[in-house]
C-alpha cells in the first residue's frame, strides 16, 4: 500500500471562504493509505513548499495530492517540490477545488466543502496507479518561421536572425511593410515613416539568416513545438527577381491601369508594377487578373521593354518545404470594411475617407504627392471634421473594443492638416481621448494649444451630402449644444479589425481566436506573447490593435522568448503520452488516421501500430477511437479514469 | 435645444481674442472640473466655471458675456491655484467682466456692477478693501440699505472682524499712480 500525503490549500479566502478545509483535511486524513493530511493558508508560498517536503521526508511519502487552484497554475511549482525530495514528479497531481470548487459554488458552502471531498478523493484514486516516468528529450530544430513582413515581423525577424537563428520571413504581399508603409507620419514626435521601415526592410533583405519569401502564405503546417513541417505556396510574380533590377520601364509601359488597393481606392496601378515605389524588395510583379497577357495574350510590352528579360509568363507557383521550430504569427490588420459600414456615407460620399486613405493623401509619395485635397472635386477643403470611434466601442452594432490607435492618429491627421491648411478649421468628434503611451498624452495637449483643433464631445448622428458639402451633425454634450458641421471633407477613424484570413492561417497552426478574430494569448498578462498552442508566438495587431510602439516591443519580445525557447539542443517534453499494449493491438491502423499530430505509426513487421514518443503531445483521440482498448494514456490509463468517476457517482 | 451651425459659425476667433486678452490658454482646457469642484461660489452661478471655458472654446460670447458667473466670481483664485492646465479661472473672469463692460452687457443681477465698483473705489481709497466703508457706498448707491450683507455684516463687526477704520497700506501714492493709470488706458 502507498503511502500518501494531502495538502489543502486556503488559497487566502480564496478556496478557505467558501470550503471548510480544516473539516476536509480532517476527513482525508482518515483515508486508510493516506499517511498525512493537512491545510495551509497558501500550500504555494516557500513556508507551503516546505510543508510538503518536511512530510515526504518525515512520513516516506510516495504520492502527493496538493488540493488549491488549477494545475495550469502551480502543478509545476509542486511537482518541483516534490522531485527536491527525491519524489518522482509525476507522482505528485493537483485536485483543482478552487477553479472547479470554490469559485463557482460561493453560494452553497456545505455543498462546496463535500465537492471538495471528492475531488481530493478521485485525485487520490488516480495518484494511487500513476506511475513514476521521466521526460521525452525531443531534438529541436532551431530556425524560425515568421508569417507577416509588417513591423512586427520585421522586427521578430531582425531581432532573431541578429541572435544567430535561421528565419524564414513570409509575406503574402509582394513587398514587405505592411501598413506602416501605408503611414505618412507617425505620432507622438511626427517622425515620417517610411524611411525608417524601409531601412528595416532593407536589412531584412539583406541579413544572411533570413530568407525572405514575399507573395506567399503558408499552406500546410504540422508537428509541434521544437519541430514543425512547413508547406509555403510562393505566389508567382511572372517576373524573374533575380533579374529584375527593379529599373521601372515596364511600370512605365504597361498600358492597364486599375484602383491601386495600396493607395486605398485614391490612385491607380499598373498590371506589372510595385507595391509602392522603392519597395522591399525591389522587384515588379505581374498581377494576372489584371495583365492583358494573362486576360487574352494581346499584349507583351513588359517583355519587349524590359532589358534583362526579367518577365517570365511561364513562371509557376511553387511548394516549398522547411522545418522550423518556432512561429512568429504577425498578421497584422485591416479597417474595419466600408460595405459594413451602413452609417456616415463611407463608402457612398466621395469626401468621406478612411483614416489609412488620408494617410496615403499625407504621404509624399501618395497619390495626391502628400496635398490634401477633396477627392471629389480637388478643392483644398477649409472644414475638416474627422470622426473617432467609428465602428469602435459600440458592442452592439460593430466592435466592443477600443482600436487604440485612433484618438492618436486623429490629432496627428488634425495636427498635418492645420499646418498645410492654416485658415482651415478641423473638427474632431470623439467620446474619449485615450493618449496612454509615453509622450502622447503631451503631443496631443500640445497640439490642441497650438493648432487651435476644436474637440467635440459626442457621436455623430448623421452624414449626408448637402450642396457640395458634407453635412455632419451631432452634439457637444460639454455644452449640451447640437452642433452642425457644414464640412468640406470627413475622416472616419474607424475600427482595427484582424487581416483577412487569419482564422484559416490560425486552424492550420492550431493557435485560437476570439470572437472578433484577433489571435489568443496564452495569459493576457503573464504569457501576453505566446499563444495558446506551444512554439506559436504572436505579435502586432493580429493579437489586438496597438501602435507601432507596442508592436515593435511585443515583436522583440516574441523574439526573445523563442531564443529562450531555442537555446537548447533538446526540449523536455511531457511523459503523458499514449502507448500501446502490443499483445492487445490488432494493427487495425485507426489510430494512425485519428491521430492529428502524425504520432501514431503502423509497425509493419509486428502487425501493429506504435507511438512516436517524440511526436505524440498526449491528445488521447488514439485511445478514444481503439477498438479494442489496446491503447492508453500514461498516468492517465482507463483503469484510473473509471476509479475517478467511481468516486463521483458512488 | 438650440443648434449650432458651423460654416464658420462655431466662432474660434472669441477664444483667440479671450486668450490674448487674459493671457491664459483656454484651449488647454480637458474639462477635468477641478476649477467647478473647488468653487465657492460655483453653487450660485448660472454656468459653472468649467462651463464657461467650454462655451468660450464653443465661441458662445453672447452667453458667457450675459452669464452672471463671470459677475459672481471673487477672485479667491482657488480655481487657478488647483487647474492642472495653469489656466487662471480667477484673471479669465476679470477679463471677461471687462469685455463685458465694454461692450454693453448687463449682468442679469441688479446692482452687481455697483457692488464691484464699490469694491474697487474702496481699494482705490486706501489700497486694501475696508468692508464698512465699501458697504456704506454699496447700500447709498443702491439704495439697498437692508443689503443681503447687513446681518452677516453685524455678525462680523461683533466678532471684530469689521475694523471701523480701514487698514492703510504703505505706498498709497503708487496705488493711486495704478488707478490712474488703468483709468486712462481705458
Amino acid at each position: 500500500m502507498k503511502k500518501l500525503g494531502v495538502f489543502i490549500c486556503h488559497c487566502g479566502v480564496n478556496i478557505a471562504g467558501t470550503v471548510d478545509v480544516k473539516s476536509v483535511a480532517e476527513k482525508i486524513g482518515k483515508t486508510e493509505d493516506v499517511a498525512h493530511s493537512t491545510d495551509y493558508i497558501y500550500m504555494c508560498s516557500e513556508p507551503g513548499q516546505q510543508i510538503i517536503r518536511e512530510a515526504i521526508r518525515e512520513k516516506g511519502l510516495d504520492g502527493v495530492v496538493v488540493a488549491c487552484c488549477s494545475p495550469n497554475m502551480h502543478e509545476n511549482t509542486f511537482r518541483k517540490a516534490v522531485k527536491s525530495q527525491g519524489m518522482n514528479p509525476y507522482l505528485c497531481e493537483i485536485a483543482n477545488i478552487r477553479e472547479q470548487c470554490s469559485w463557482v459554488h460561493q453560494k452553497e458552502k456545505g455543498e462546496a466543502t463535500r465537492k471538495a471531498e471528492e475531488i481530493i478523493h478521485a485525485t487520490l484514486e488516480k495518484v494511487r496507479k500513476n506511475e513514476s516516468l521521466e521526460a521525452i528529450a525531443v531534438a529541436v530544430n532551431r530556425r524560425v518561421l515568421v508569417v507577416g513582413g509588417g513591423i512586427a515581423g520585421i522586427t521578430a525577424s531582425l531581432d532573431l536572425a541578429d541572435g544567430g537563428y535561421e528565419v524564414i520571413l513570409l509575406e503574402r504581399e509582394p513587398a514587405l511593410g505592411g501598413h506602416m508603409a501605408q503611414l505618412s507620419k507617425t505620432f507622438p514626435d511626427l517622425d515620417p515613416a517610411f524611411g525608417g521601415l524601409l531601412s528595416k526592410a532593407s536589412e531584412v533583405e539583406k541579413h544572411p539568416k533570413i530568407q525572405l519569401h514575399c507573395y506567399s502564405e503558408l499552406e500546410d503546417v504540422k508537428g509541434f513545438v521544437g519541430n514543425f513541417d512547413l508547406v509555403i505556396r510562393q505566389k508567382a510574380t511572372s517576373v524573374n527577381g533575380a533579374k529584375c533590377t527593379g529599373c521601372g520601364l515596364c511600370i512605365e509601359n504597361c498600358p492597364v491601369e486599375y484602383v491601386s488597393e495600396f493607395e486605398r481606392g485614391m490612385g491607380i496601378r499598373k498590371a506589372i508594377d510595385m507595391p509602392y515605389p522603392g519597395s522591399v524588395p525591389n522587384k515588379a510583379v505581374i498581377n494576372r487578373q489584371h495583365c492583358r497577357y494573362f486576360l487574352d495574350g494581346s499584349c507583351h510590352r513588359c517583355e519587349e521593354v524590359c532589358p534583362e528579360k526579367a518577365i517570365d509568363y511561364d513562371q509557376e507557383e511553387e511548394r516549398i518545404s522547411e522545418k522550423v521550430g518556432a512561429v512568429v504569427v504577425a498578421t497584422g490588420y485591416e479597417l474595419y470594411p466600408k460595405e459594413q459600414l451602413g452609417e456616415y456615407g463611407y463608402g457612398e460620399i466621395p469626401d468621406v475617407i478612411d483614416g489609412l486613405a488620408f494617410e496615403r493623401m499625407l504621404a509624399p509619395n501618395g497619390p495626391t504627392k502628400g496635398k490634401i485635397v477633396r477627392p471629389s472635386d480637388g478643392k483644398v477643403p477649409k472644414e475638416m471634421v474627422f470622426i473617432q470611434c467609428v465602428a469602435s466601442r459600440d458592442p452592439d452594432r460593430y466592435m466592443p473594443y477600443c482600436s487604440r490607435i485612433c484618438c492618436m492618429y486623429t490629432a496627428k491627421h488634425a495636427t498635418i492638416y492645420k499646418e498645410q491648411v492654416p485658415d482651415g478649421q478641423p473638427y474632431i468628434f470623439y467620446m474619449d481621448i485615450r493618449s496612454d503611451c509615453k509622450g502622447y498624452e503631451e503631443f496631443l495637449q500640445k497640439t490642441i494649444e497650438e493648432k487651435g483643433l476644436l474637440y467635440l464631445r459626442g457621436r455623430v448622428s448623421r452624414v449626408f451630402q448637402d450642396n457640395g458639402k458634407v453635412r455632419v451633425l451631432g452634439v457637444d454634450t460639454l455644452t449640451g449644444k447640437m452642433v452642425e458641421v457644414a464640412a468640406d471633407m470627413v475622416v472616419l477613424a474607424t475600427a482595427i479589425v484582424p487581416s483577412p484570413g487569419v482564422k484559416e492561417l490560425a486552424a492550420k497552426l492550431r493557435a485560437t481566436v476570439d470572437r472578433h478574430g484577433f489571435l489568443t494569448e496564452a495569459h493576457i498578462k503573464l504569457y501576453p506573447v505566446e499563444s495558446s498552442t506551444k512554439g506559436i508566438y504572436l505579435a502586432g495587431c493580429g493579437q489586438s490593435p496597438k501602435d507601432i510602439s507596442d508592436t515593435v516591443s511585443q515583436a522583440s519580445a516574441t523574439a526573445s522568448k523563442i531564443q529562450a525557447l531555442l537555446s537548447t539542443d533538446k526540449l523536455l517534453q511531457d511523459p503523458l503520452i499514449a502507448f500501446v499494449d502490443e499483445g492487445i493491438c490488432s494493427g487495425c491502423g485507426i489510430c494512425v488516421e485519428i491521430c492529428p499530430y502524425e504520432a501514431r505509426e503502423m509497425d509493419s513487421h509486428r502487425g501493429i501500430s506504435i507511438v512516436h514518443s517524440a511526436l505524440c503531445q498526449g491528445c488521447g483521440a488514439c485511445i478514444a477511437s481503439c477498438p479494442n482498448f489496446a491503447c492508453e494514456l500514461r498516468n492517465s490509463a482507463s483503469n484510473q479514469i473509471l476509479k475517478m468517476v467511481d468516486t463521483f457517482v458512488t | 435645444m438650440e443648434t449650432m451651425t458651423s460654416a464658420g459659425k462655431v466662432d474660434s476667433s472669441f477664444l483667440k481674442e479671450v486668450e490674448k486678452r487674459s493671457g491664459e490658454k483656454l484651449s488647454l482646457c480637458y474639462q477635468c472640473l477641478k476649477c467647478t469642484a473647488g468653487c465657492p461660489t460655483a453653487p450660485y452661478m448660472d454656468f459653472r466655471p468649467n462651463n464657461i471655458v467650454r462655451m468660450i472654446q464653443m465661441g458662445m460670447r453672447k452667453e458667457v458675456m450675459e452669464s452672471s458667473a463671470i459677475w459672481f466670481c471673487v477672485y479667491c483664485q482657488t480655481c487657478g491655484t488647483r487647474c492642472p492646465n495653469e489656466i487662471h479661472i480667477g484673471i479669465l473672469m476679470d477679463t471677461l467682466r471687462e469685455m463685458a463692460m465694454e461692450e454693453g452687457f448687463h449682468a442679469k443681477e441688479k446692482n452687481i456692477h455697483l457692488f464691484h465698483e464699490a469694491f474697487i473705489h474702496s481699494v482705490g481709497r486706501g489700497g486694501r478693501a475696508h468692508e464698512v466703508t465699501m458697504l456704506m457706498e454699496y447700500m447709498l448707491k443702491s439704495r439697498d440699505l437692508m443689503a443681503d450683507s447687513l446681518f452677516p455684516g453685524v455678525i462680523l463687526f461683533l466678532k471684530g472682524k469689521f475694523p471701523l477704520l480701514p487698514s492703510l497700506v504703505h505706498g498709497k501714492e503708487e496705488i493711486k499712480k495704478i488707478f490712474e493709470r488703468c483709468t486712462k488706458e481705458k
